[in-house]
């Protein structure tokens, strides 16, 4: 069933980029995605009965909402610090805990934090995530946890796990 | 016209990046400005192609290689953070804090 999945992501994705609804055209694609399903079905989605679910769906839009959101703060944040003459940083590496069990959970949230307000993960060990900081805004583990993890992490719960 | 107005914000923060690159003291915080705006001023770039060239074969390929380019891009932050933490970068005396210090030694 997941090789199933795989496969029509795959072939949806490459009737995006190559954009040319011609028979032969979707035959090249179905070879590609079908070998590609063959090499890497195993490692994706071990519950695809996830997909169908809608409240899953509805979350991952609000998800998507906030994080583009908080992208396009991170940037206007960012250009603020490199244009300033003092460059207000205060950068260190903090330990974060997580709560999400999946591996697929947890490369979105890192990917996430990655890409919101000065942040940059740079490990995962067990459950703790190491996360680069440009201006670490306190120094109570409980109170910075929050602010990087942010919303994300519940959200992705709700429709990755 | 919002063609316009989107590739030039996108040029913008691209020079907002390099500007980061330049100034920035080392090599984790230079690592922020590359990714941020970086990522999202092409990502505007891209959005401005679609609406360039409408919502035809270029401009679905634009809109597909935003994703592609946020998770390229994140992964290859972490990827490069991570090693030049384990080959022994400095961080900047600024900085106040590294609990990555007591895992890795």
């Amino acid at each position: 069933m997941r090789y199933v999945t795989v496969f029509i992501l795959s072939l949806i994705f490459w009737l995006l980029i190559t954009f040319r609804f011609t028979v032969s055209n979707i035959a090249a694609g179905a070879a590609v995605a079908a070998i590609t399903s063959a090499i890497f079905g195993r490692y994706y989605f071990h519950n695809v009965g996830k997909f169908l679910q809608p409240r899953r769906w509805f979350w991952f839009l609000v998800y998507l909402v906030t994080f583009i959101w908080a992208c396009i703060k991170a940037n206007f944040d960012v250009a603020y610090r490199v244009i300033h003459p003092a460059m207000p940083i205060r950068p260190g590496i903090v330990k974060v805990k997580t709560t999400l069990r999946s591996d697929f959970a947890r490369t979105l949230l890192a990917n996430s934090i990655t890409m919101t307000p000065g942040t940059i993960t740079v490990d995962i060990i067990g459950d703790e995530m190491y996360i680069h900081w440009i201006y670490i805004r306190s120094e109570d583990p409980a109170v910075y946890s929050r602010m990087v993890t942010g919303r994300f992490e519940e959200y992705i719960k709700k429709f990755a796990e | 016209m919002a063609a316009v107005i989107l590739i030039s914000v996108g040029v913008l923060f691209n020079l907002f990046g390099c500007l980061g690159l330049l100034r920035l003291p080392d090599m984790y915080n230079r690592l922020q400005a590359a990714t941020k705006c970086v990522t999202l001023g092409c990502c505007s770039i891209l959005l401005g192609v679609m609406f360039h060239f409408g919502l035809g074969s270029a401009g679905f390929r634009a809109l597909v290689a935003i994703p592609v380019l946020f998770f390229t891009a994140t992964v290859a932050a972490h990827a490069l953070v991570r090693g030049a933490y384990h080959f022994g970068t400095k961080m900047d005396k600024r900085s106040v804090k590294d609990d990555y210090s007591e895992i890795v030694k």
